[in-house]
């Protein structure tokens, strides 16, 4: 796959470091010229999927979150994000609207959020493995 | 997480700041709570205006706070939201279970 740039980040899964994730994937996206919205769009997958991770991937421990970005042809953002945690069994259901397995602060919309806000959204899984979120996003070239 | 809140004429508005997501979710969603039980009010204003972010632990501050104002009878506003709250909270479909006052800007 042909890239114009990549970046790649590394931390643990601390709630703190969710502000800072979206906020680092939202600056490397600037290069690309994006609009208020798509930015906002951006932000808002990168913030469900690392909450993800952080939540529900490692939920009695502090593991790794690798969040990797691509500036694919076409104004296209590629997004990764990986944890080694629990994994997931069902990802149908995990995927669901309301559905959540976290507590009453949990809404169950993060990945609703992720597949209606960026342009292709697969999410791959295995138990006792990890969790592997891949996102794209194309950006409108603008005039 | 910081936020101001009063009461008046029965109406408790509950003004939030800043980025809302899960890191902080948990204190608004209890100090919310906290507020409703207290003032028992018939309206709680739930003002975003200066709110810049929120993701899906926005829409679980909603939901709680919708959850305390339904058990004492009252009504839940949403007020003053901005472009990037308004679509997440749109793409959840909450803009449809709770009153939205026009945006101010």
């Amino acid at each position: 796959m042909k890239f114009n740039n990549f970046m790649i980040l590394e931390f643990p899964s601390k709630s703190s470091n969710e502000a800072f994730a979206r906020s680092a994937v939202a600056c490397f996206a600037a290069q690309m010229d994006p609009t208020l919205e798509e930015l906002g769009d951006i932000r808002t997958a990168v913030s469900e999927a690392v909450t993800n991770c952080i939540v529900h991937a490692y939920p009695n421990e502090l593991g790794i979150i690798t969040v990797r970005c691509r500036i694919l042809k076409d104004n296209i953002l590629d997004i990764v994000v990986k944890d080694k945690g629990v994994g997931i069994a069902d990802i149908e259901q995990a995927k669901r609207p309301m559905f959540t397995t976290g507590g009453s602060d949990r809404s169950g919309m993060g990945f609703t959020i992720m597949e209606s806000f960026m342009t292709s959204f697969e999410l791959s899984s295995e138990p006792g493995k990890g969790t592997t979120v891949h996102m794209r996003r194309r950006l409108q070239r603008r005039k | 997480m910081q936020f101001t809140s009063f009461l008046e004429n029965g109406h408790l508005t509950v003004a939030l700041t800043g980025e809302i997501d899960h890191h902080c979710a948990k204190n608004y969603i209890q100090s919310i709570a906290g507020k409703i039980e207290a003032y028992t009010p018939d309206v709680c204003i739930l003002d975003f205006q200066d709110v810049t972010f929120v993701d899906s632990s926005g829409i679980a501050v909603v939901i709680n706070a919708l959850r305390s104002m339904s058990q004492i009878e009252g009504k839940l506003v949403l007020t003053g939201i901005c472009a990037q709250p308004m679509r997440v909270f749109r793409a959840s479909g909450i803009d449809k279970l709770v009153e939205i006052k026009e945006a101010v800007r």
